[in-house]
């Protein structure tokens, strides 16, 4: 048990501090700080484009995805190192929040299935931002049930036909690939007949509509696909197999995106001791003391759960289902931290513009964007399952489509 | 950094495991809860001759100076097996002032007894209802004597020695504290059981009238020794606590595979899987709460009072969520005497009270986060 850098540990932290010290673009500095969930405005800058300043020149120093192999444009770092470099890259790793879905989801299951000679094509310059990907799973008859799917996949001489219908697709408006579950198999049951490609998001007869979310933000769209084809080479994995390649998408996602979810308690904890109420500082009362350590002990318990799973990634272990407790815990507490933010600001907490509301209204915008975080990337309840049958061993989930061949499945719930 | 127990530290908790699954079944607990005994004295010998009491005492004092982390990994095994025995008072409270605080001639005396299971210690500071502070301290010292009440005092009538927190100045504040350590056999103390909510784990009223009071390190220090003692024992006790926590998570989620309603396994049924996956989430937490308050008490660090304070929270809550979770996931089984569950219900309640509330922990953490953000 030893929470003390090891002097290479601490050597690497080091290069890393010096590094991003000379070259991050401190000029954004405050505006990061101050940026609140799910909204990153730079005044006077286009953020996708110092977004992708940044990583090119963290990629060309080779900090892009330190944890990737080298020939992929990594540096083969540990799953410690990694951690030290985000932790040294601080507010500007939100510079990095458009390239996770790629780098976090995409980049591995290309690793696991693509040829060698693809991942020497595609990953650095995923890696390294020029090229952005998005995850093309959910639809609108399969979210949770993602195997519920119907987009089609026809095969026709070398290449796949592509015909259906995505939602909910994170940056598809300006990504230049994606990773795509389609059903090539409609005669057998639902998980049999899936099958995972990668595409060009520009290829013929995609058409991406972007889709005004409940915060009033477009961050996520529904693509069309009619005709569209697809290369066989750009299959990732079996043809039916695409259930298994899928599983190494979400749970690299589950890791990823758990690792590191925003509990909104570091800002809570420094609003409350700015904050007046009643002649003194919020934090001197008893009351919001108690919420606080409340929220203090679950913000620190999962800092420190990530840490013992990164230590058993330092073994050699795999990312595992335990890991579905970041995002479960995270997404309820930030919206539980937002609403009591609010409420502590009384009939002033209804105000939201940056001139009127308290810390710039910081969060009245967590608030409108938490709930997307309970249902994103699995839902409270599809992790609850897995934490009961993948970690406790609990019976699964009756099923009552398991053996019926998908196109005899029911598609509506009320007659 | 590394996150984890060694794997020496792991042996040692199988070894532990194996030897509380046989020493310390249910059986035996309930025979101190149902008053056959007023605590396990042969698995107290046990524990001594495991070497367990004195694992964080030093070689030269009769211990085996292995370590705080291998007294992290016993507590956590003692709190699954819910040990009827004085080990938290003896040995998280009484051995660590005395390591923290007492002298030369102090530790010589005591510390060999502590380890060999020939004394039990313990810690006299409350005085009835209220949270631990200076100002609640009425129990008196003059003339190297000590008048007044303490309870409840844990193990206080099977001690032989304790711990006592005593006024001895008057303005009302930290300084006027002193500690003392006072020989419970020697006379001028009586002991009072009384009932409470775990009887597994005894609580007595102890008056004094008169007694002898030895210094425990120097004079108007007693509250910051104390604060130490008790930071240290938190993280101790927080092991007990995810301990369990485990156990209890264990039990419920056996249950759940086993029993069937309307023709399934009532763990097939989601209600019941959301419940047994929070409980899961809860311990997890504490869990890992407790890794870093381990490292802290192991090393000293200046972090310990805030991860003390943290491991302390977290992981009341999770015993106490587990345990009372556990007797829901077992339905009427669970509120029988015949069942295990209402033992984790008692202790969980207990030993959230152990050091303080809730509330004054909460307090503690949030003073000692703001002081480090000020600094
Ligand atoms: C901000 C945002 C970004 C997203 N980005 C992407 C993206 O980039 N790519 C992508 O592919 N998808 C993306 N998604 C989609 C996301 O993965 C799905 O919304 C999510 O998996 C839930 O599916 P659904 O919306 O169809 O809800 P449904 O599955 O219809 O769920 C509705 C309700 O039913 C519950 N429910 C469903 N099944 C069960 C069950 N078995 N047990 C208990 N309760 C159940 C759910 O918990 C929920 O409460 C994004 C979503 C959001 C909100």
């Amino acid at each position: 048990m030893n929470f003390d850098d090891t002097p290479q540990e601490a050597e690497f932290r080091a290069q890393a501090r010096a590094w991003i010290d000379a070259n991050a673009p401190k000029q954004y500095e405050e505006e990061l700080r101050k940026a609140s969930l799910g909204r990153v405005v730079l005044k006077g800058a286009n953020i996708l484009e110092v977004a992708k300043a940044w990583q090119k020149k963290k990629a060309d120093a080779g900090w892009a995805v330190p944890h990737w192999p080298k020939e992929y444009g990594g540096r083969g770092a540990s799953p410690i190192e990694r951690v030290i470099w985000q932790q040294e890259e601080g507010v500007f790793g939100k510079l990095t929040a458009m390239f996770i879905i790629g780098q976090g989801m995409c980049g591995p299951t290309m690793m696991a299935y693509a040829s060698e000679e693809q991942k020497r094509h595609y990953l650095p310059p995923l890696g390294s931002g020029e090229k952005v990907w998005c995850q093309l799973f959910s639809e609108p008859a399969g979210g949770s049930d993602v195997a519920g799917l119907r987009t089609r996949a026809e095969k026709d001489g070398n290449d796949w036909v592509i015909n259906g219908q995505k939602i909910w697709t994170s940056g598809a408006h300006y990504s230049d690939y994606g990773i795509l579950i389609t059903r090539t198999d409609p005669t057998v049951p639902k998980h049999k007949g899936l099958t995972m490609f990668f595409l060009d998001m520009k290829s013929k007869g995609v058409e991406i509509k972007p889709i005004k979310q409940a915060n009033g933000n477009s961050d996520f769209n529904e693509v069309y696909f009619t005709d569209v084809r697809i290369p066989d080479s750009q299959r990732l994995g079996n043809i039916g197999d695409g259930w298994n390649v899928s599983l190494t998408t979400l749970m690299n996602e589950r890791m990823s995106i758990g690792a590191n979810v925003a509990t909104g308690f570091p800002e809570l904890f420094e609003f409350c001791s700015s904050l007046m109420l009643d002649g003194g500082p919020a934090i001197e009362d008893r009351a919001v003391r108690s919420k606080l350590a409340n929220w203090a002990v679950r913000a620190s318990g999962l800092r420190y759960t990530s840490f013992r799973a990164i230590s058993a990634l330092s073994r050699g272990e795999r990312p595992g289902p335990e890991n579905s407790i970041g995002k479960l815990v995270a997404g309820s507490m930030i919206q539980d931290v937002a609403m009591y933010a609010l409420d502590l600001q009384g009939a002033g907490g209804v105000l939201s513009g940056p001139e009127d509301a308290e810390v710039a209204g910081k969060f009245q915008a967590m608030l409108l964007r938490s709930p997307a975080t309970r249902v994103e990337g699995g839902t409270d309840e599809i992790l609850r399952n897995i934490i009961a049958e993948r970690v406790l061993g609990l019976p699964g989930d009756i099923r009552v489509d398991k053996d019926v061949p998908f196109n005899q499945i029911p598609t509506r719930g009320r007659a | 950094m590394n996150f984890d127990f060694s794997d020496d530290q792991k042996q040692l908790r199988d070894q532990a495991r194996r030897f509380l699954a046989e020493k310390c079944p249910p059986k035996a607990v309930r025979a101190v809860l149902e008053g056959k005994a007023d605590y396990d004295r042969d698995l107290w010998k046990g524990l001594a001759e495991m070497g367990f009491l004195g694992v964080a005492i030093p070689e030269e004092y009769g211990g085996t100076g292995a370590g705080h982390l291998e007294l992290c990994v016993i507590a956590e095994e003692l709190g699954r097996a819910l040990a009827p025995v004085p080990f938290s008072s003896t040995v998280y409270l009484a051995a660590e002032a005395l390591l923290l605080a007492g002298s030369e001639e102090q530790k010589q005396k005591w510390l060999p007894k502590i380890s060999s299971g020939e004394a039990i210690g313990t810690l006299a500071l409350f005085e009835g209802t209220g949270n631990p502070s200076p100002a609640a301290v009425k129990l008196a010292v003059s003339n190297g004597t000590l008048t007044g009440t303490k309870k409840p005092v844990a193990d206080g009538a099977i001690a032989d020695f304790a711990i006592v927190a005593a006024r001895s100045g008057n303005s009302g504040r930290e300084a006027d504290i002193s500690l003392f350590l006072v020989d419970l056999k020697a006379g001028g103390v009586t002991a009072k059981p009384l009932q409470n909510v775990d009887p597994s784990r005894q609580q007595a009223e102890l008056t004094f009238a008169g007694a002898k009071a030895e210094p425990l390190g120097a004079a108007n220090e007693g509250w910051s020794i104390l604060s130490r003692v008790m930071d240290r024992a938190a993280v101790l006790i927080a092991f007990e606590q995810v301990g369990g926590a485990d156990r209890a998570l264990e039990m419920g989620r056996d249950y759940a595979l086993d029993r069937i309603a309307f023709g399934r396994p009532i763990g097939s049924f989601q209600a019941v899987k959301h419940i047994l996956a929070d409980m899961y989430v809860s311990a997890t937490l504490a869990r890992s709460n407790c890794y870093y308050g381990a490292w802290a008490l192991s090393t000293d660090a200046g972090e310990l009072s805030e991860a003390a304070a943290a491991a302390r929270i977290s992981a009341t809550q999770a015993f106490q969520h587990c345990a009372k979770q556990n007797i829901q996931v077992h339905g009427g089984m669970g509120f029988t005497w015949e069942f295990d569950c209402h033992l984790y219900y008692r202790r969980s309640n207990a030993l959230a009270l152990s050091l303080g509330s809730q509330s004054y922990w909460e307090d503690q953490l949030i003073d000692r986060m703001r002081k480090k953000n000020a600094a």
